[in-house]
């Protein structure tokens, strides 16, 4: 059994190197590919679940992530960019330095409090969900450090990817929430393809910081 | 099926939400809106009157019946207050008719996906109701398309989904707390099997996932210091939807941390929700009563005392027994009716004024006095007064801490009689004074107002002996 746990913290692993490596992009472009690239990993991951557990019910949700988030989204958002001709430099609150300083503390955050469970029945999921948590942590990180609106919805959907890798990660967790989470994230990609459009229509900018005037009392 | 009533409560506002969608015209739509809701509620209502069932999808106890009752009936008076409100915004151009075809639609699958929320015996499914009627609700918040709706909305989508994907964390930690004695599959996802087996469960597992939980449900009550998406929500979306959002979408999201704190509460060795819980919703109290000094917005003031208001009542739960648990739920329905008939009053005295700033809304009894007596009315009964039925739920809550914790109760107090001063300040202002600015008429519904001020005012009289015993069953589970 210990190679298919090998394999399993290699791949989630690989996301995590992903999830820095999303942090610390000048373009967006690049952005956009090392999204691509984590949600391909994120794909593997779950069609190696679903072989090793015998859960063909996995491969939908595995064929989801890359078809959905590995190819098309990907795609649509570098159209979207070249088309609107915005900020192909990615702007960011804090420096790359930093950023990367605060992820690897919440990496060992992650770690520290999955330690606690790492013994008992469940040591199995403890080390996928440890690093599930890391990935989790880093996409609010990015929503954080990053301003532009579309770097703010890839810091989102690769939150995204690291909760389907926790719920792969918990063995024989029904169907029903893997559906729900494809599910949950297309209403997401609805809403936010709602709010790029508006806030381009509005701003002629999809740069967050135009919106941060509108805050406080209305006047 | 007489024991499946539970389908209706789900069926009829999603099957309403389909045939909104196909309707064209926005009167039909809001005729609809209001039988669809009305249906809703007299579903809710023989849910209420039937039999306690825990099956295989659905879970109905006198625990969650309490919430799907105030849900259906708040959806139900809203959806009356709805069809006038939103007949004076088209009239005066504010939102074209087309969006209103998307809007009761809307409405209706939202109210549809709370009740999932409160009736499924998973806590996956749960997860999902929660989730989709928070999406919604985000969407109407941008339906003005303004710049200020959009950056609520906005503000509102990334907090929201913080709160989701922490919950959702947190939701697979109870599954992999329940899978060692539940066995793996949809068993270690079921409310009742996992209530059940608590004892048997890994206690630094469940401490793991309270943790999640309490930060992801807790953005969406509300909880300072996650709160910061609340009052922009509020101020910035339709009215309908902020008198839904107060009255009904916090406490569904108080619904899902109190089940979990349920299953926690069957596991000794775990870590003890109480103080947690009495700490956030002190901290939430205070913080609120004191900001609800420097509002400018009225519709944003109200959002504040929504969070001084969840605040007690998670204070309430947090302290625990079935006396202050009676207590908390008597002030979760008393705040929900409330709050949504201000909203109610608010959305029209808006639409009169033709603003929501509070320094331009002066001397409504002299330009609406039936708006006005209403809505001071109301505000009375949010600040504790009695004889309203939010005084005897506050006095409860104060006097049960009392008898256990002196001391402790003295911070509540405070806290409610600091909101108090401002919620009175600005009364006066807006109620009495030169009049000044616009004074359009409108032709407010006064049925949900006064409808929700009975109610409020009847529990403060009068609580019948049925609905006691009810309130104290429910609060018995609770533990």
């Amino acid at each position: 059994m210990n190679e298919v746990y090998d394999i399993s913290h290699l791949l989630a692993g690989v996301m995590l190197v992903t999830s820095f490596a999303l942090l610390y992009q000048e373009r967006i472009a690049s952005v956009l590919n090392a999204f691509a690239a984590q949600s391909i990993t994120l794909a593997l991951a779950v069609a190696w679940a679903a072989w090793s557990q015998d859960r063909p019910d996995l491969f939908i949700t595995a064929l989801i992530a890359l078809t959905l988030k590995g190819i098309i989204i990907p795609v649509a958002l570098h159209r979207t960019v070249t088309r609107l001709g915005i900020h192909r430099e990615v702007e960011k609150v804090v420096g790359v330095g930093i950023a990367l300083m605060v992820g690897l503390a919440l990496t060992g955050l992650a770690q520290a409090l999955l330690m606690k469970v790492a013994h008992g029945p469940l040591s199995y999921a403890s080390e996928q969900l440890a690093l599930a948590l890391a990935i989790i942590l880093l996409g609010f990180l990015m929503m954080i450090v990053r301003r532009n609106a579309v770097t703010q919805v890839v810091g989102f959907m690769s939150m995204e990817n690291g909760l389907i890798l926790a719920a792969t990660g918990a063995r024989g967790m029904p169907l029903v929430v893997e559906v729900s989470v494809a599910f949950s994230v297309l209403i997401a990609l609805f809403v936010f393809a709602v709010f790029v459009f508006r806030i381009r229509e509005r701003f002629d900018t999809i740069d967050i910081e135009a919106l941060d005037r509108m805050r406080g009392d209305r006047r | 099926m007489i024991h499946e009533t539970y389908q209706f409560v789900v069926l009829i506002p999603y099957a309403a939400a389909l045939l909104l969608v196909a309707l064209p015209g926005y009167r039909t739509g809001a005729i609809v809106n209001v039988v669809a809701s009305g249906l809703t509620f007299a579903a809710g209502l023989w849910l209420v009157g039937g039999e306690r069932t825990v099956g295989h999808y659905a879970i109905v106890d006198e625990f969650n019946i309490v919430f799907i009752a105030i849900n259906t009936l708040v959806g139900f008076t809203t959806s009356i207050f709805s069809a006038s409100y939103i007949g004076h915004e088209i009239e005066t151009g504010r939102l074209p008719p087309n969006f209103v075809r998307f809007y009761h639609a809307m409405f209706q699958a939202m109210m549809g996906s709370m009740n999932v929320a409160l009736v499924a015996n998973n806590i996956g499914v749960m997860w999902v109701g929660l989730e989709i009627a928070t999406l919604i609700t985000v969407v109407m918040v941008g339906l003005y398309r303004t710049p200020q709706s959009i950056e609520a909305a906005w503000k509102y989508f990334i907090l929201a989904s913080v709160g989701i994907s922490l919950a959702f964390f947190g939701t697979i930690l109870i599954y992999l707390a329940g899978q060692p004695a539940l066995g793996e599959g949809v068993p270690a996802m079921t409310w009742s099997l996992l209530e059940a087996a608590a004892a048997k469960m890994d206690p630094a597992i469940l401490d793991l996932a309270f943790i999640f939980l309490l930060i992801g449900y807790g953005t969406k009550v509300g909880l300072a210091p996650l709160h910061a998406w609340l009052p922009d929500a509020h101020a910035e979306g339709p009215t309908p939807i902020s008198a839904v959002l107060s009255g009904l979408l916090l406490n569904v999201a108080l619904y899902a941390l109190l089940r979990f704190k349920m299953v926690i509460a069957g596991q000794p060795a775990a870590l003890d929700p109480g103080p947690v819980m009495i700490t956030m919703g002190l901290v939430s109290l205070i913080f609120a009563a004191f900001m609800l000094y420097q509002r400018r917005d009225i519709k944003r003031l109200f959002a504040y005392s929504s969070i001084e208001h969840m605040g007690l009542i998670v204070f309430a739960f947090g302290m625990g027994g079935p006396l202050a648990n009676f207590a908390g739920l008597l002030h979760m329905a008393m705040h929900s009716l409330t709050k949504s008939g201000i909203f109610f009053a608010v959305g029209h005295i808006a639409q009169a004024k033709g603003t929501q700033r509070i320094a331009e809304i002066t001397g409504l009894s002299e330009t609406h006095p039936r708006l006005a007596v209403a809505f001071a009315l109301a505000v009375l009964a949010i600040c504790g007064m009695p004889p309203f039925g939010v005084f005897a739920s506050e006095f409860l809550i104060l006097t049960t801490t009392f008898a256990r914790e002196p001391w402790l109760a003295l911070l509540p107090a405070f806290g409610l009689l600091v909101a108090f001063g401002a919620l009175l300040m600005r009364l006066q202002g807006t109620i009495f004074g030169e009049p000044t600015g616009a004074a359009h008429p409108v032709k407010a519904s006064f049925v949900p107002i006064i409808m929700h001020l009975l109610l409020v005012l009847t529990a403060g009289i009068y609580l019948p002996a049925a609905l006691v015993a009810w309130f104290r069953r429910a609060a018995e589970l609770l533990g």
